[in-house]
């Protein structure tokens, strides 16, 4: 399903060009269709759309200047980081500005002491932690993609990574953002304090996907890292039992570190590719970690390894060595890519499941990969429920893109019904926004259209993202409904 | 299901109370135990009681979730975790025995534990609500993780009832930590401050500080062996466990010697490392040095201009006179965004007119 390009309207990009040229030096605004190839897509590439412009500001007076002539021209504006997300929240639009990030990279100030950095919204994920790092501390939350994307698509999507179990989500290491509402007013949500007065917008800011204003100045918390880390590898023979065993772990009273769970194939195709030395025979594998002082490590070691057994793995190694902890994760870091390898195209899911229901989840998805035909490994962030099945597919057969999405609705809607949700970590996009539908009843779908409205009343940043229209969710044929009932059936239902 | 039943009924009735209050633009003030009566501006407005809509919905100590009805009292819920070993871990003041789990999110105010933990919103995973409208909106859920929409459950966390009645909470609940221990420490202000941030850095199991008096004193927790490493590493005098216990209640609920003062109470929240404020009155710095407060009778502007100077804000907490406005005031573009948010979740101004700012 290859969004064909849309004719972009030639005379409107002349005018909005033009007018971003006075704000920004000539090189800074693109509109060739050579220079604005490069931003057709983001990391869910089966989306595709020239921008009619490209705006490449280099500071944050760039930025306001550029949001409020696009709301004086009524353009729309699409905000873009490293173009990393995996649910199009950065797919341009033919009649709209990409406003990309890109150039303001800088860390602004950081501070040892207070243990805080300001930094701009294009700087990397991991240029944070380089930084922090000869003072013994780091920036936490940790994406697979963590050397290409940046601190503002971190906020926007409220990022997540392996060590999120313990350290917490972008939500939960961010103080502060300074942003530009769409009509060019500087607003700051957050502090550097603890908290803030008045009601927490900071908190709607975070996994906004650019809907509600355009980040241009970030202050995360660092916190001081862990002494020691080590971590087990464990295999289980049946990945029901592996299943069970996670929640084992996090019964036993200790929050690991990180608890990660590949199943066979996935294991397979990230051994070919990084040799991490993993047990191939194991139907699933568990990453367990444990991190602190050295007496509290080898105390939570020794309690996990044990509850490991009961629960009936097959075999269990200890990393016994920093290097050796570093090659059992590069394995589980690189297990995109590596299924990007043995497969023309892959489409990367999201949902987010009570633990308890991991093996119910798993036997779904088993029997989806008969009904559809198509391969799907299976890696997840199994301490939090979030899981990642990878459905492998060739976007040059005929029907397979296609299959592939039903495929994944079916997963995601499976979700909802057992209790989770269709995205835990990379955000509603474009890609998910019929099961929002699926996901929440209409009365909530307004409120969140009200929240939107608050920011920005005219629907211009990034509109057609996120929240879908109740029209939308009508023509998608599925309405939540909750105990039989419909909620408000005096409402019209388009 | 008998409860549950009874339960839409009471559900009903509330609906009923704020959809005739929407019609006639009544104000309703929303209540629980009442615990915090004291917090916010003026109360305006008929009492809505929430207490009618409680009890634990579900509470599964090994997803590390409990979902709770509003009127459910805090110290039940609290005490149905401890006997599973887990906690609410941003310690959330009572102020009383009466306290609800609903007027505890919409305070949103968290205890000694914050430091480390993390706050109150932090650990909100979902709620249930009725907007202004009467109309019950779920948002958020039981898992961990969720970006589905936007973060309206967070956004209800210490929205002092301005946006609608919560209803149902879901909670993240960690494990008790398997050890704890009090130190205690002579150290003036500053170098208090200092030690706090120097130690912030370090990957110790500093779980809660309290400075007040020339005293300073931390708990260590987490596992065994890392409470006993630290407690040599910061030495100190060590506290009995039972007086240590005794000591952080005090903090918690406020009923520590240091709170029985007449002059009005300021929280005053800045970064951690913020020298010693040097205003009038008594200060008792917790949080690693990022919450100050103060007993004082210095005018409202001395204070909140020190809190602004130092990046932060100043709430007049307890007592003195409300009428320069209880919390900090907002910048003119975050105050628009608060006011279209209050319209769209209630549109006629009916849950708890003024109890955070008079605009909303
Ligand atoms: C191989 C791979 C591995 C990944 N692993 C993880 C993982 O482990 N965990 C995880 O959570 N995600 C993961 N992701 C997804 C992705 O990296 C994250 O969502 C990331 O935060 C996106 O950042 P970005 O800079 O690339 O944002 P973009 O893709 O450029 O944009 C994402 C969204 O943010 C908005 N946006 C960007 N900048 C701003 C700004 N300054 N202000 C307002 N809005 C803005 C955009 O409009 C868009 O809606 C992975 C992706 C890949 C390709």
């Amino acid at each position: 399903m290859n969004i064909a390009v849309t004719g972009i309207n030639f005379i409107r990009q002349a005018e909005v060009a033009a007018r971003l040229r006075q704000i920004l030096p000539a090189e800074a605004v693109l509109h060739a269709e050579e220079d604005t190839r490069s931003y057709e897509c983001d990391g869910l590439s089966a989306y595709r759309q020239l921008p009619m412009v490209v705006a490449l500001p280099s500071n944050e007076e760039e930025v306001r200047q550029v949001l409020a002539a696009c709301h004086e021209l009524k353009a729309p504006v699409v905000a873009r980081g490293a173009g990393t997300g995996l649910s199009g929240g950065a797919l341009p639009m033919g009649d709209g500005v990409l406003l990309s990030l890109a150039k303001m990279r800088r860390i602004l100030a950081l501070d040892p002491v207070e243990r805080t950095a300001r930094v701009q919204p294009g700087v990397t994920n991991l240029a944070i932690s380089d930084a922090a790092a000869p003072f013994g501390l780091f920036y936490a939350p940790d994406p697979s993609s963590q050397i290409a994307c940046s601190i503002g698509g971190n906020v926007a999507e409220n990022s997540g990574g392996v060590h999120c179990l313990k350290y917490g989500l972008t939500l939960h290491n961010v103080l502060r953002v300074r942003a530009i509402t769409i009509e060019g007013e500087v607003v700051e949500f957050g502090s550097e304090a603890l908290d803030s007065p008045g009601l927490d917008t900071l908190a709607l800011m975070i996994g906004s996907e650019g809907m509600l204003a355009v980040a241009t100045e970030i202050t995360v918390k660092l916190l001081p890292r862990p002494e020691t880390a080590r971590v087990i590898l464990a295999s289980f023979d049946d990945v029901e039992k592996a299943g069970n065993a996670v929640a084992d772990v996090i019964a036993a009273g200790v929050v690991p570190s990180g608890l990660e769970m590949m199943d066979r194939p996935a294991a397979r195709a990230v051994e070919e590719f990084v040799h991490a030395g993993y047990d191939l025979e194991a139907a699933a594998l568990l990453l367990c970690e444990a991190d602190g002082t050295p007496e509290e490590v080898e105390e939570g070691i020794a309690g996990m390894t044990e509850v490991l057994r009961r629960a009936g793995a097959t075999a269990i190694r200890v990393s016994s060595s920093e290097a050796e902890r570093q090659k059992f994760w590069a394995g589980r870091k690189a297990a995109f890519p590596a299924v990007g390898r043995i497969s023309p195209d892959y489409y990367c899911m999201d949902g987010t499941i009570p633990r308890k229901k991991l093996g119910e989840i798993l036997k779904f998805i088993a029997a989806m990969e008969k009904k559809y035909g198509l391969r799907c490994p299976n890696v997840f962030h199994a301490g939090d429920g979030n899981l990642h099945p990878l459905i492998l597919f060739d976007a040059n057969d005929p029907g397979e893109l296609e299959r592939t999405e039903r495929f994944a609705g079916e997963v995601l809607e499976k979700c909802v019904e057992v209790g989770g949700t269709i995205t835990g970590e990379h955000g509603v996009g474009v890609e998910k926004i019929n099961q929002m539908c699926v996901q929440f009843a209409p009365a909530e779908i307004e409120r969140f259209q009200g929240v939107k409205r608050a920011f920005d009343p005219e629907g211009l940043l990034n509109p057609g993202k996120n929240i879908p229209t109740l029209h939308r969710c009508a023509e998608f044929g599925r309405t939540r409904v909750k105990a039989g009932q419909l909620p408000h059936p005096e409402l019209p239902r388009f | 299901m008998i409860l549950s039943d009874a339960m839409d009924a009471v559900l009903e009735k509330l609906s009923e109370t704020v959809r005739a209050a929407s019609r006639s633009k009544r104000a309703l003030r929303l209540r629980g135990g009442g615990t915090k009566d004291f917090y916010g501006n003026a109360l305006e407005g008929e009492v809505l009681d929430t207490r009618g809509y409680s009890g634990i919905v579900t509470y599964e100590p090994s997803e590390l979730v409990i979902t709770a009805r509003c009127g459910t009292r805090l110290a039940a819920t609290e005490s149905a975790m401890r006997e599973r070993g887990q906690m609410l871990a941003f310690e959330p003041p009572h102020f009383g025995e009466g306290a609800t789990l609903g007027g505890m999110v919409a305070a949103g105010l968290s205890g000694p534990r914050r430091q480390a933990a993390g706050a109150l919103r932090d650990f909100v995973l979902g709620v249930k609500i009725m907007d202004g409208r009467g109309d019950v909106l779920s948002f958020g859920g039981q898992v961990m993780k969720n970006v589905a929409g936007y973060d309206v459950s967070r956004l209800m966390a210490g929205s002092l009832g301005t946006l609608g009645i919560i209803l149902d909470v879901s909670l993240k609940a960690l494990p008790r930590p398997a050890a704890e221990a009090t130190l205690r420490l002579e150290l003036p202000e500053d170098k208090a401050i200092e030690q706090l941030n120097r130690w912030g850095g370090k990957p110790l199991p500093i779980g809660a500080s309290a400075w007040t008096g020339g005293e300073l004193a931390v708990r260590l927790s987490g596992a065994a062996a890392a409470v006993a490493a630290a407690q040599k590493q910061i030495g100190g005098e060590l506290v009995e466990p039972e007086q240590g216990e005794r000591f952080w209640t005090g903090i918690r609920e406020q009923t520590d010697p240091f709170f029985r003062n007449d002059a009005p109470l300021w929280r005053i929240s800045v970064p951690s490392t913020t020298p010693p404020l040097k205003l009038p009155g008594e200060p008792l710095i917790e949080w690693g040095g990022a919450l100050r407060w103060l007993c004082s009778r210095a005018d409202a502007r001395t204070v909140r201009d020190a809190a602004k100077r130092a990046r932060g804000h100043a709430t007049l907490f307890r007592g003195g006179d409300k009428s320069v406005g209880v919390f900090q005031p907002l910048a003119p573009a975050l105050m628009k965004i608060h006011k279209e948010l209050k319209r769209e979740f209630d549109p006629q101004g009916v849950f708890n007119r003024g109890r955070m700012y008079p605009e909303l």
